[in-house]
């Protein structure tokens, strides 16, 4: 009898419902430990004070232990869990490997959900970096033509009507409406 | 009667012509924004926060509550007609709202809703008015020590009574407490964790973080999805309910209301508990609970009056201890900020035509409600039919602006964004944002009193068990988590979220 390959034996776990949320524990534990260990390394930098006068190292170091804790407890119990069901634990780390890309987002996760995150977060960014050079009009047309593409059923011309649109009632609302300071047209 | 000296000291506050117009123009707004699928409370007064810059303080607030019923309301609305829950408080809505609307009975539905929040609306600002004087008078015995551990007891039971894993929420708590460090310390002028980043100094921006968590990571959540969604827009239907469902639903209507105003007063109560509670009640107490979820219009009064019910009773403990007891009251502090209000009991002291004038326009506020949402229900529907490829970008735009315009600053909107694919990256592994927020803005409130209590014990940590109201309040926080990991606990809070 052969050994099942790692690969096989992950695509077994994931499909069993409870595996998910447990990864899912497993992971934000982690997270939480690596914040907690960075802000105790943060916070040790700042004096630390004494009981009666506390620096202003000791509140956020105390948090920072907090974190590291719960974190621990977090991943602790999910893996528990996974041990308890006479899994092995060693699946659980390359799982992770796989859960990014497969399995923690649904079905092609590149298409899916990363390219349309990087189009929302691109055209964000282009309306902070070209509001304060080009004005509100032509940072909007650029937030609504570069964000809306992330959509899978984005149509140019409609986003392009739609960005105009919505620079011209940017332009009355928030410019002459609200009176908000922001420039208008490019400098 | 001092209660009615208040009341009318309040009517006559808000009774100019301005002051009403901003509590339309906020129901209006908030309604309209909160119709909008995806967009809660907490993202539609992040987003519209901007609009109350310019005005004056009270304008503002009055505006400000109008614009969370509004949302409220729209949420509602949502959850009817396309089975869409804009926020966690109003999914208990969509199962008989929904069935409700495929019976041809979205109007009844919507009118029941309306009229039940109404309803409630008012029982709970007579609550707040009888009950804020008392419990203000209370609080003003207060000193650091009771402080910390009112607000470590409100953060406890905030995450205790949500939903989700314990563990993970108060973790999330943790980080937000985190979050609230960053920026210049009060006491030293030391700058903490803000890594050389001159725009880190002021602190981050409560709007910033709100929008990118709530707002940011629910557009890119949602595109991720690509759901198809069937709205009732033609069949709306008479909007006034007939005899027999507006006698059905009267009963439950108020019970609904009696529950959301004691849970809403509750730390981390608020809406989203008592309409939960408040369906489940219901489903107990019915001749024929397999009619739940089929259709009961019971099932839409009962959450919809104590949800309203307990949006409003969760101002209590911010306008008496100023102390937010859920993610949209924290905003509201944040907000109360802005315009140089300090939340606690002096301000019912030092400003009461503030105070009161609030209490009165919320009443208003749940008349405008009624006023409004009646006759614009059709507009509503027609909203909510617009694709989502058209709206986020929309949503986008609404939120870049609002962020850049608070501090005019570029960095701001990245630091957004930011906040937006972290808030991604905790929807993907299943933590709740909305403790976070609640820890972020109690955060430097809590260190300052924990500061100033071991001063005044003179480094004696012990004071926090000695005095005895912080003692009674440690009390019931361990009491808290002691019940929750009680097994019993355990089974009836899996069965309250799991219907």
């Amino acid at each position: 009898m052969t050994q099942p390959t790692l690969d096989s034996r992950l695509e077994r776990h994931f499909m069993n419902p409870l595996f998910l949320p447990r990864l899912k524990d497993f992971l934000s534990g982690l997270f939480f430990c690596g914040a907690g260990i960075f802000t105790i390394m943060a916070a040790a930098r700042h004096p630390l004070g004494n009981a009666m006068r506390m620096g202003t190292g000791s509140f956020p170091l105390l948090l920072g232990l907090l974190l590291f804790a719960l974190g621990t407890l977090v991943s602790t119990r999910a893996a528990l869990k996974h041990l308890r069901q006479g899994h092995a634990l060693r699946d659980f780390l390359p799982a992770t490997r796989f859960l990014t890309l497969k399995h923690l987002f649904q079905r092609n996760a590149l298409k899916n959900a990363l390219l349309p995150a990087a189009l929302v977060g691109l055209g964000i960014v282009a309306f902070a970096g070209l509001l304060s050079s080009l004005g509100l009009a032509l940072a909007i047309l650029a937030l609504v033509v570069i964000s809306g593409a992330a959509h899978h059923e984005a149509r140019l011309v409609e986003l392009l009507v739609l960005g105009v649109g919505l620079s011209a009632f940017g332009a009355g609302v928030f410019v002459w409406g609200l009176g908000l300071p922001l420039p208008l047209l490019p400098a | 009667m001092e209660l009615f000296a208040h009341l009318s000291l309040g009517l006559d506050t808000v009774f100019t012509l301005g002051n009403l117009g901003y509590c339309f123009l906020g129901v209006l707004l908030g309604t309209l924004i909160g119709v909008l699928p995806g967009l809660g409370p907490v993202a539609t007064i992040a987003m519209l926060l901007p609009v109350t810059y310019g005005l004056p303080p009270l304008s503002a607030l009055i505006m400000l509550a109008g614009i969370y019923y509004g949302a409220q309301y729209g949420g509602s609305t949502t959850a009817i007609l396309v089975n869409l829950p804009g926020e966690s408080s109003s999914v208990v809505t969509c199962l008989d709202g929904y069935a409700l609307a495929r019976k041809g009975r979205a109007g009844a539905a919507l009118g029941i809703a309306a009229l039940a929040s109404f309803f409630a609306g008012t029982v709970a600002t007579l609550i707040i008015a009888v009950a804020a004087s008392p419990l203000a008078e209370f609080a003003l015995k207060f000193g650091p020590a009771e402080y910390f551990s009112l607000m470590l007891l409100g953060l406890i039971a905030a995450v205790v009574l949500a939903q989700g894993d314990f563990l993970k929420a108060l973790a999330m708590v943790a980080l937000g407490l985190l979050l609230g460090v960053v920026g210049t310390d009060v006491n030293s002028g030391e700058e903490r964790f803000t890594f050389g980043l001159p725009e880190l100094a002021d602190g981050i921006n409560f709007v910033v973080l709100s929008m990118g968590l709530f707002g940011i990571a629910e557009i890119i959540a949602n595109l991720e999805v690509q759901e198809k969604r069937e709205v009732f827009t033609r069949n709306i239907g008479t909007l006034l309910p007939n005899r027999e469902e507006f006698k059905a639903a009267s009963k439950p209507a108020l019970r609904g209301t009696l529950l959301g105003a004691v849970l809403g007063i509750l730390p981390g109560g608020g809406a989203v508990l008592s309409s939960f509670t408040a369906y489940t009640l219901e489903k107990r107490l019915a001749k024929d609970p397999s009619r739940f979820g089929q259709g009961a219009i019971e099932g839409v009064a009962a959450p919809e009056a104590a949800n309203n019910a307990g949006a409003q009773t969760s101002f209590i403990p911010l306008l008496v201890m100023g102390l937010p007891s859920n993610a949209v009251m924290a905003l509201m502090v944040g907000a109360m900020m802005i315009h140089g209000i300090v939340p606690g009991p002096q301000v019912m002291e030092e400003r009461p035509e503030l105070f009161w004038g609030l209490i009165v326009s919320m009443w208003i506020g749940n008349f405008f409600l009624v006023l409004l949402n009646l006759p614009l229900v059709g507009l509503w529907a027609r909203l909510l039919s617009v694709p989502y490829r058209l709206l986020y970008p929309i949503i986008l735009v609404f939120c870049c602006v609002g962020i850049y315009s608070i501090n005019n600053s570029a960095f701001d909107v990245g630091l957004a964004l930011v906040f937006g694919f972290l808030g991604f990256l905790f929807l993907k592994l299943g933590c709740e944002p909305a403790p976070l927020l609640l820890g972020f803005v109690l955060g430097p409130m809590m260190e300052e009193n924990l500061r100033r209590a071991m001063l005044l014990a003179r480094g004696d940590a012990t004071v926090f068990f000695t005095r005895p109201i912080s003692a009674v309040l440690l009390a019931t926080a361990t009491l808290l988590i002691l019940l929750l990991t009680s097994p019993w606990a355990k089974k009836t809070r899996e069965t309250a979220f799991r219907e």
